[in-house]
């Protein structure tokens, strides 16, 4: 065969080649819807395997104490006596301290950046607030133990409880250690993501919400506050989610500063505890099957609790927005 | 009052051919609500707007046409200040809300009396009655029965009453995108502006719900003094007393709208009217 012809083959099936190949791009798109399903599938995979394992490793520890484990509040290895109560407390107060503190301030913070303050500085602030995102937590655990618990100490609690101290949650010793500085340190961790999503969230609202209202003769703050702050709540609530999740399983930071004392108490300055610390400092030291079964189904409570105060956290905004609010 | 003798375009010296009849802006009795005269904008170091000078009769319709970037929307929101929103914008010269300087006066007062319609409907993420109330609520009114009184009203006023008057509490963004730019003027009339801004109100609506929005723009001249920006210029032709034309920044010719279409002085107005370029 002469050599021309042969390149002529070629060509001829590169076309036909190509020809397959243009083929195969106009059905991209089942390619792509395969492709990015197959992703989404692997993080409910992920999430099912999670809870599996959680629960076949749990399984010793629910033969033994059943629902039991969640309502008892004894937590003895030498006795072999597990309940989960006073972390499920500790944990949650612990969070529900750092988004009261750091909701206001975070809200307050976005607001200022993304619609009075000059340009520059907004950009530069924020750059400075992301970093803070960044740091590891336990150098904010550090901080934690030789700044904000001696504060809170010898200044804080002794002024909450001669100011406020007709509340429960304002009495008793003030030790520094406890359910406070637990709370303060995660509103601290948990500030640069609501400033930070807050922020995008309000940029993004079209610039004809914001001059609709100056239109009818809004101040810039109202016209901020009624308008463009609530057309931007999806995304304002989203920055809080995020941060209730962070402040539900951070370890590191809150094991450094809460006490790790099981116990239940309505004073925030009395030490306590949580999941996740409690998971981090005792595996080490689980020696029996038990033990490190009871520690694993902490595990597990911890993604409940996570899942039922999300749940319950949508449900209360689904019932309060009210009609009319909803934007496309 | 400002002297009402110079009454015809300012930038352009009367051309021989322009009828000097009765129909002459600010004319037939009418006084000048707004008088602008020899202003000059800026965005930054970038002249958008040059030595423009007019005057926008009470109780008209005044059509401010021109091609895309000419300046008209800019001008517009001179006359309300809204400007303001873009950083390093500003505008220099004499603008007079019946001879109040609206450059210095506080910019949310100037706005209750100067409403502003926008190119897209801009409803608020809320219900339909809490839209038109906005505005009334931040002036002040909060007895709910005079309230209600006063957005129903509005709504009449802006011809949508009728459509809406069972659902009041549902979101604005459940009305069609005619409705949401009639909700929009609804909005704006409430608070009784002595003068209404519309910056292209019917760019993105069908000729059903344009032909609605003009029918109501016939009505509301009898109380507010109208400014429209517009591409359309059979519907300048068809809602205005009289219409400005702008080009380049500067304005090019200012009359009676028959006058500006049957028979323009400058050559510019003519080519783009009879659409050789824009």
């Amino acid at each position: 065969m002469p050599a021309y012809q042969t390149s002529l083959t070629q060509i001829a099936r590169r076309r036909t080649h190509a020809g397959k190949f243009l083929e195969r791009l106009r059905s991209g798109d089942e390619i792509a819807h395969m492709v990015t399903l197959a992703f989404a599938a692997s993080v409910l995979l992920i999430t099912f395997l999670l809870v599996v394992e959680l629960g076949r490793h749990s399984a010793a520890s629910w033969h033994e104490f059943g629902w039991r484990f969640l309502v008892t509040s004894v937590w003895d290895p030498v006795f072999g006596e597990f309940g989960a109560l006073p972390f499920i407390y500790g944990t949650v107060v612990t969070s529900a301290v750092a988004l009261i503190i750091a909701v206001p301030i975070g809200v307050g913070a976005a607001i200022f950046l993304a619609e009075l303050a000059p340009p520059l500085l907004s950009i530069s602030l924020t750059f400075v607030i992301e970093l803070l995102a960044a740091v590891p937590s336990v150098v904010y655990g550090l901080l934690g133990i030789f700044v904000l618990v001696p504060l809170l100490r010898s200044y804080v609690e002794p002024f909450l409880q001669s100011t406020l101290g007709f509340l429960p949650f304002f009495q008793g010793p003030a030790y520094g250690v406890g359910f406070l500085a637990a709370g303060v340190v995660l509103a601290i961790m948990v500030l640069p993501f609501i400033i930070s999503i807050s922020r995008e969230a309000l940029l993004a609202v079209p610039m004809e919400q914001r001059e609709g209202a100056l239109a009818l003769g809004s101040t810039r703050w109202e016209a901020t506050w009624d308008v463009v702050a609530p057309y931007a709540r999806t995304g304002i609530l989203g920055s809080i989610f995020l941060a209730l999740a962070r402040a539900l399983g951070e370890t590191m930071a809150v094991t450094m500063v809460i006490g790790n004392d099981p116990k239940i108490s309505s004073s925030l300055f009395a030490p306590g505890y949580t999941i996740a610390a409690v998971i981090a400092n005792e595996f080490t030291e689980a020696t029996d099957d038990l033990y490190l079964s009871a520690l694993v189904e902490l595990g597990l409570v911890l993604f409940l609790v996570t899942i039922i105060i999300n749940a319950l956290a949508r449900l209360m905004i689904l019932a309060t927005t009210r009609r009319g609010t909803e934007h496309p | 009052m400002r002297s009402l003798a110079n009454f015809t375009v300012m930038t352009t010296p009367s051309h021989p051919f322009a009828p000097h009849t009765e129909e002459t802006p600010g004319s037939g009795g009418n006084a000048a609500k707004i008088s602008v005269s020899h202003l000059n904008f800026f965005y930054g170091a970038k002249q958008a707007l040059h030595d423009i000078s007019l005057k926008v009769a009470q109780n008209k319709v005044t059509a401010l046409i021109g091609p895309s970037g000419c300046g008209k929307t800019t001008f517009l929101r001179t006359l309300n200040r809204m400007y303001e929103t873009v950083p390093r914008a500003r505008a220099e010269g004499e603008v007079l809300l019946d001879g109040e300087d609206v450059l210095t006066m506080e910019a949310a007062r100037l706005r209750r009396r100067v409403g502003m319609v926008f190119q897209r409907s801009n409803p608020f993420p809320k219900t339909i009655f809490d839209n038109v109330a906005y505005g009334l609520r931040i002036n002040g009114w909060d007895q709910s029965r005079k309230l209600h009184e006063l957005v129903e009203a509005s709504l009449r006023r802006a011809a949508l009453w009728d459509e809406v008057k069972d659902q009041l509490h549902k979101s604005a963004y459940a009305l069609s995108g005619g409705q949401q730019q009639r909700l929009c003027i609804a909005r704006a009339l409430a608070i009784d502006p002595e003068v209404l801004l519309l910056d292209e109100p019917c760019s993105a609506l069908d000729p059903i719900a344009t032909g609605k929005i003009e029918e109501l723009l016939f009505e509301l001249k009898d109380q507010c003094t109208l400014v429209i920006v517009t591409h359309n210029m059979q519907q300048a032709a068809r809602v205005a007393d009289e219409t400005g034309f702008f080009l380049m920044g500067r304005l090019i010719e200012f009359n009676v709208t028959k006058i500006i279409f049957q028979t323009p002085a400058k050559k510019e107005t003519e080519d783009y009217i009879t659409g050789r370029f824009g």
